[in-house]
């Protein structure tokens, strides 16, 4: 009787208590989910490009932040840096295409998400080995401090992390929608076989499609690094990003955001509020439970595209 | 092989459905096993039983598990390192409640306790399928470890937060614990492993198996010729368990000696995936052919640089050990995506007709 009050009751007059706190804690849950959707975007634009669940994405982010710090470390300008970086994302995008995904073509996905795993293994030595695994700072020039607005704190480094966010969303919808290549990316992700015999050259399809998401792993580099520091942990932001990707749908966008901002939230809430009540550090698998739980009402995720089965 | 099936006329049912129809390959395998229990304990050192033949027969069977489940039935998961947590937790909390059990029951044990894990983690799979999947499973690999972890209950109230084996006895040879030998708890593996793998060869050639092999297939092709698809993947994800749990037990009882969650994260959970990718999916012996893989590769890595008189620094060796490891499974992967099971297979297509082209 007392735990269900506990668990029922008391975090609810809790918010109602203070609301100043629930609208910080709102407002952190927001932030933090839009950082996991800056890692989900990468992996969506993958699969719905080329079906492959591209377990590699999260050392992607650790290896694009770790050549930016790298090279600033070297002495380049930040400009002149993040142009290398993404030259060499694009040269990986290449090289991916050519010596994993090529000869791998037509295997089940199973093989190809193993492959990415492979790939991961192989990204993280290699980054490690060119700029060195000790923990590097990435200053961006933004403070990580809070400024209040009518009393609520509000972080300066969520609040450009949620902004980049959310021009980074857009670009990528215009890209999608409006460009001759982004109609093109959604041909292929509506039927291979289809967009080939239209003419759509798949292999430049694939190589486009992971030099973007290598860019989208650059922001989240520099976001989670300036947050963090660059180390081998931001490898594992990957395993955070799951969730948000089955929540929101493999294949939406628009989903991979709306994930991250339940899950951000729904974490941030779960910790504050009720984390005590079973010993704390309940964001390692709530937000699993939580994707859990929304795929057994809806087994393709919020936004994924219906599965339609026929025998 | 390099001899010849000719003249061999199988007249019953029986001897065409044997495991081995051939008599020379039964022979084989036999005298393997019966090598396999005889030789190693005479003749290898310390470090071969310790470091390489113990972790290989406890992984084979982690592995096995899973190509049940993901090979066999293909449900993909991504829990293995959680549900061997449970089978080393809960084989902890049995034999120091009932010191006087018999220390393999306990094992056993073990394994239907982590089969009825298992089974709660795979009800989501009647819901959801393929990757969503994976990811859901990967629930399942969090909360439990975080579980042990928290509640201090599972380690005995221990401070260190691990769980040590205790000295544990068979007819008098101490099995588990500091004074066991590695002999000794090299023959018990083998001896679990090897009677498992009889039965789950046994399992996926008969009723269960072919109900698996139809649900992976196409599970709705399958639901109408009659197969229950509730109960076939239950009992996928409980056998799967089962194996992983007693797997969990031995990593603990008989290799680490004592361990606490750190030894079953995720990246256990992706290991052994590789064990049965890099063996071969839905086949038994590629299971054990992975595990020797993912065993013997990063000893191999650790060792050659040594033996090529190369001083390599600490940090460089490991960074060059990821990056092979990776490398070697792309081009494991590339080379034949099927496995190593597929690649003896052709060998045995080969050798059959050898010396002749056809």
């Amino acid at each position: 009787m007392e735990l269900a009050r506990a668990a029922l009751i008391g975090p609810f007059a809790d918010m109602v208590a203070n609301p100043r706190f629930l609208v910080e804690v709102l407002i952190g849950g927001v932030a933090a989910g839009l950082m996991y959707s800056l890692v989900a975007l990468g992996f969506v634009l993958i699969f719905k490009a080329s079906g492959v669940f591209n377990f590699a994405q999260g050392v992607m982010v650790l290896f694009a932040a770790l050549t930016l710090v790298g090279l600033m470390e070297r002495g380049a300008p930040v400009w002149l840096a993040l142009l290398l970086t993404m030259a060499v994302m694009v040269a990986l995008a290449f090289a991916i295409e050519r010596v994993v995904l090529r000869p791998l073509v037509n295997q089940p996905p199973i093989i190809l998400f193993m492959a990415t795993i492979g790939l991961s293994f192989f990204l993280e030595g290699f980054g490690e080995m060119l700029w060195g695994a000790n923990v590097k700072r990435l200053d961006i020039g933004i403070p990580d401090t809070s400024f209040a607005v009518r009393g609520v704190l509000v972080n300066r480094l969520e609040l450009t992390a949620a902004i980049t966010a959310a021009v980074l969303v857009t670009v990528l919808a215009v890209f999608f929608q409006r460009t001759r290549i982004g109609r093109a990316l959604r041909a292929v992700a509506d039927d291979h076989a289809a967009a080939l015999s239209i003419g759509v050259p798949l292999k430049t399809i694939w190589v486009v499609v992971w030099s973007v998401s290598g860019l989208v792993a650059i922001v989240a580099g520099i976001m989670w690094g300036a947050k963090s520091g660059v180390q081998f942990s931001l490898a594992l932001i990957a395993l955070k990003a799951l969730p948000v990707l089955i929540l929101g749908g493999f294949t939406s966008v628009p989903g991979a955001v709306a994930g991250g901002l339940v899950i951000g939230v729904g974490e941030k809430l779960g910790e504050v509020y009720w984390g005590p009540l079973v010993g704390g550090a309940i964001e390692n698998w709530f937000a699993y439970v939580l994707a859990l739980v929304a795929l057994l009402v809806r087994p393709q995720g919020l936004f994924g595209e219906r599965i339609i089965e026929r025998v | 092989m390099i001899y010849r099936e000719a003249g061999q006329f199988k007249t019953t049912y029986a001897a065409d459905q044997a495991i081995f129809p051939i008599p020379q390959d039964r022979v084989v395998v036999v005298a393997l096993v019966v090598l396999a229990f005889v030789l190693p304990p005479l003749a290898a050192s310390e470090y071969w039983l310790q470091a390489i033949l113990i972790p290989f027969l406890v992984y084979a069977l982690a592995a096995l598990g899973l190509n049940l489940l993901t090979g066999y039935a293909g449900q993909l998961s991504l829990g293995t390192g959680g549900f061997m947590a449970v089978g080393a937790y809960s084989a902890f909390k049995l034999t120091t409640a009932l010191p006087g059990l018999n220390i393999v029951a306990v094992f056993f044990l073990a394994g239907l306790l982590t089969a009825g894990v298992g089974l709660l983690f795979g009800l989501p799979s009647l819901r959801i399928k393929g990757f969503y999947l994976a990811v859901a499973t990967l629930a399942a690999q969090f909360f439990l470890l975080w579980l042990f972890n928290k509640v201090p209950w599972f380690v005995g109230y221990a401070s260190s937060g691990t769980i040590t084996a205790p000295a544990r006895a068979i007819l008098g040879v101490q099995v588990t614990g500091p004074a066991a030998t590695a002999q000794a708890r090299y023959v018990v593996a083998l001896a679990i492993a090897a009677g498992l793998a009889l039965f789950a060869k046994n399992l996926v050639r008969g009723r269960v198996g072919r109900a698996w092999m139809a649900i992976r297939d196409r599970d709705i092709a399958a639901e109408i010729i009659g197969i229950r698809p509730l109960e076939t993947k239950l009992l996928a994800f409980g056998i799967s368990s089962f194996y992983c749990g007693v797997a969990g037990a031995e990593l603990v009882f008989l290799f680490l000696g004592s361990a606490e969650t750190l030894a079953f994260d995720v990246n256990q959970s992706f290991l052994v995936l590789f064990m049965i990718i890099i063996g071969g999916l839905g086949s038994v012996l590629g299971s054990f052919l992975g595990a020797a893989f993912i065993v013997l590769v990063p000893i191999l890595l650790t060792n050659v640089p040594r033996w090529l008189g190369l001083g390599l620094p600490v940090a460089l060796q490991k960074q060059i050990e990821l990056m092979v490891f990776g490398g070697l499974i792309l081009f494991f992967l590339i080379v034949e995506p099927r496995g190593l099971a597929r690649l003896w297979q052709l060998t045995k297509e080969k050798l059959r007709l050898w010396p002749f082209p056809h």
